[in-house]
């Protein structure tokens, strides 16, 4: 017998192990494991900052030690302890590198397996690379053209040396030391990560794009990313992770805080493939990030992601809409396979008058897996004739996993309109029969299903993340079926 | 082309079809009628390779050889077409995408390349003229909200494409106004050739006035209990089925 059946689908995702699941061997120079004041003012000096940035840590860390991990998102877990992780690990840089060439060969061939060598990246037209490897860039690209535009791009270590007043205006202005437990602990630890600022009036001739990586087993990696668009300014910003194999969790606990002023407008995407353990849930990458964007007046902020990795996700990419006229955008796919379990979606927070937001989830799950959506949207007082829309579908797949709506809504102003639209569906039998019968594989067939299902999101990509996001989905769920 | 011999099928131990002897050579068309209930729609599904469907007994073969253990997709890339009765909605998809990627699917099945995107595109303007069809449908998503009508033209317009050895279209006629009838049915004449057959599933004579059989079979409690030639559905559109229990 020949024929594809369910099974063997069933099977062949089971045997799937996870394609980008290898270690790179890169010396690295490693603090001890454990968090402690002395670890932090370690962290600080081997970052050579100022006195006002170790403080900052300093006191982070102490609201931190007060607060305790949240447990209200829709996941189960076992908790991380924060003793056994260390919280520094840099690639021991041999000098300073003047071409792509003197890059760490085993680096390049790991962007090679992940299929975005340098070379190919660097061939793109317009795409500057900031490559994260663990906690320190190692290379940063196409500087020149940007310092042409006045753009500073840059790792945020490099930001708090060299644009020290700018950091300090911006840094916890949208995200405090005291948001959450996550983000405490981020801002008492955070080792990189990156720093843009585009001064007034300047688009940004090309898109931005960093790739974050988790590489030294063991280690957490914390990331600070702040980026600026002045009055009249215009970014688009590309993120994209994916992380080795590892058999015990890995805590990632990043902080992304965007600031928009009056007629600007950020474009921030993301498209996210961490190890999501195995079929049996074992190991995987804890995602729980912070993510927050304030837009002032006629400024649009636009977040788009594509989450197909981690064990446990939870992350909601926000938008304080406090100008007059500003807009917020939030487009989302997340795939969940075997045991990972999302808890993800946003908040619209509407200030302003005339603010409008629009959400587009769309969430598929397959396997075992617990894939929720949770969104608030508030409208204050002050927001006359505020404006939202939220659709969030859902499409499972087999009778084992779950999807499940947690919309919020607080309107105080009476003059707001707020949509909310939710379907669920299933990828029938009778849809995969018609596509096979057109000659089309059940693999294949999802495929297209699936990407169906996501296109509204996924236009909203640059072009150069789409096909690459359109990639990962095939990957995450390549012989799942119900 | 095809040969069915004795079919034996059903579904979770119900038995639907019991002892079908049916055999379709190139360049004919062959009407199968009945009333509901009485197996049609189940042979198609056998015939497509629909594994929701048991063959308990008997044999499909095409081209000399048994197609049974072959998967739906593998039945499609050997030149099986079926049109479906209640064609399925594909949100995002569209027609066009979804037209590519079959075809692709079958060439590469096939051992060919892609088809070349320029021509596909030629190919993809002929065929919907030929089928009367706005272009418009072609860039929506597959049969989403289109009405009955126009998710019939669009099985025909898929057939059209693929340019099948054997079609079958069951029900092709349910939901057709007469004018969208004409066209379809056009359509499948213009496409007919002396290589492809044809088998067309239907209730009524009605379909039967634009796409003229070569033989009419009835099919009544999963037997095909008589055959002749076109002027059996004149004679079932004026007796009713009960004269041939």
């Amino acid at each position: 017998m020949s024929k594809y059946t369910e099974d063997d689908l069933k099977k062949e995702l089971e045997d799937k192990e996870y394609e980008y699941g290898f270690y790179t061997d890169i010396e690295s120079d490693t603090l001890p494991k454990g968090l402690n004041e002395g670890i932090i003012r370690a962290i600080s000096k081997k970052k050579k900052e100022p006195e006002w940035m170790t403080e900052w840590r300093l006191e982070s860390f102490r609201i931190w030690q007060k607060m305790e991990e949240p447990d209200w998102a829709n996941v189960t877990y076992e908790k991380p302890d924060f003793q056994a992780i260390s919280y520094y690990s840099a690639p021991k840089p041999k000098k300073e590198l003047e071409s792509l060439d003197e890059v760490d060969p085993e680096l390049l061939k790991t962007f090679e397996k992940l299929g975005i060598s340098i070379d190919e990246q660097k061939k793109l037209t317009g795409v500057a690379m900031d490559i994260v490897v663990d906690s320190v860039s190692v290379k940063t690209t196409f500087q020149e053209t940007l310092k042409k535009h006045g753009i500073i791009f840059c790792p945020i270590s490099e930001a708090i040396q060299n644009h020290p007043d700018l950091v300090k205006k911006y840094i916890g202005s949208i995200v405090p030391k005291t948001d959450n437990f996550y983000a405490a602990l981020n801002s008492a630890v955070f080792t990189d990560g990156s720093f843009c600022y585009i001064p007034k009036g300047v688009k940004c001739p090309m898109e931005l794009s960093t790739y974050f990586r988790i590489n030294e087993g063991g280690t957490g990696q914390f990331e600070r990313t702040l980026l600026i668009a002045d009055e009249g300014a215009y970014v688009s910003y590309l993120e994209g992770c994916t992380a080795p194999q590892r058999d015990e969790n890995q805590l990632h606990a990043a902080v992304v805080e965007i600031i928009v002023h009056d007629n600007a407008e950020i474009k921030y995407s993301t498209v996210q493939n961490w190890y999501p353990g195995n079929k049996e849930g074992k190991g995987g990458v804890y995602n729980f990030v912070t993510k927050r964007a304030i837009a002032h007046k006629n400024a649009k902020i636009s977040w788009t992601q594509v989450e197909t990795g981690s064990a446990v996700t939870w992350k909601y990419p926000s938008c304080v809409l406090k100008g007059d006229n500003s807009v917020g955008e939030f487009y989302s796919i997340a795939v969940t396979n075997n045991f990972q379990q999302a808890d993800t979606g946003t908040k619209m927070i509407h200030i302003g008058k005339n603010s409008r937001s629009t959400i587009i989830s769309k969430g598929v799950s397959a396997g075992k897996s617990q894939n929720s959506y949770r969104g608030l949207v508030r409208v204050n007082s002050s927001a006359d004739n505020a404006r939202n829309f939220s659709q969030c579908d859902s499409l499972l797949m087999g009778d084992q996993c779950g999807a499940h709506t947690f919309p919020y809504i607080e309107a105080k102003n009476n003059s707001a309109q707020i949509e909310h639209e939710a379907t669920t569906s299933k990828i029938g039998e009778d849809q995969l029969f018609y596509c096979n019968q057109r000659g089309i594989d059940t693999e294949k067939a999802i495929a297209l299903i699936v990407n169906g299902f996501s296109k509204e999101v996924l236009n909203k990509l640059p072009m150069e993340f789409a096909v690459e996001a359109q990639k990962l989905l095939e990957i995450s769920l390549e012989g799942s079926v119900g | 082309m095809l040969q069915i011999k004795n079919l034996h099928a059903g579904i979770e131990g119900k038995e639907i079809l019991r002892g079908i002897n049916l055999e379709i050579n190139p360049g004919e068309v062959h009407a199968i009628m009945g009333p509901n209930g009485s197996g049609k729609s189940t042979l198609s599904s056998v015939i497509a390779g629909n594994e929701t469907y048991k063959v308990t007994e008997g044999d499909v073969i095409l081209d000399g050889k048994s197609i049974l253990d072959l998967s739906p997709d593998q039945r499609a890339h050997k030149g099986i077409f079926l049109s479906f009765q209640y064609p399925v909605e594909i949100p995002g998809v569209t027609t066009t995408n979804f037209i590519k990627t079959a075809i692709n699917a079958k060439r590469k099945a096939l051992g060919l390349d892609d088809f070349p995107a320029k021509e596909m595109l030629k190919m993809i303007r002929e065929k919907a003229d030929l089928l009367e069809m706005d272009r418009k449908f072609l860039s929506r998503s597959l049969n989403e909200g289109f009405s009955g009508g126009e998710k019939k033209r669009n099985e025909i317009f898929q057939m059209a494409m693929l340019e099948p050895k054997l079609s079958i279209l069951d029900e092709t006629d349910s939901g057709l106004d007469i004018d969208a009838l004409k066209i379809v049915a056009n359509g499948v004449n213009k496409l007919k050739s002396k290589d492809n057959a044809t088998i067309v599933i239907t209730h009524y004579q009605r379909l039967l006035d634009y796409i003229v059989p070569d033989f009419v079979h009835v099919l009544y409690n999963g037997k095909i209990i008589k055959s002749g030639g076109k002027e059996l559905a004149f004679e079932l559109e004026e007796k009713g089925y009960d004269w041939l229990k």
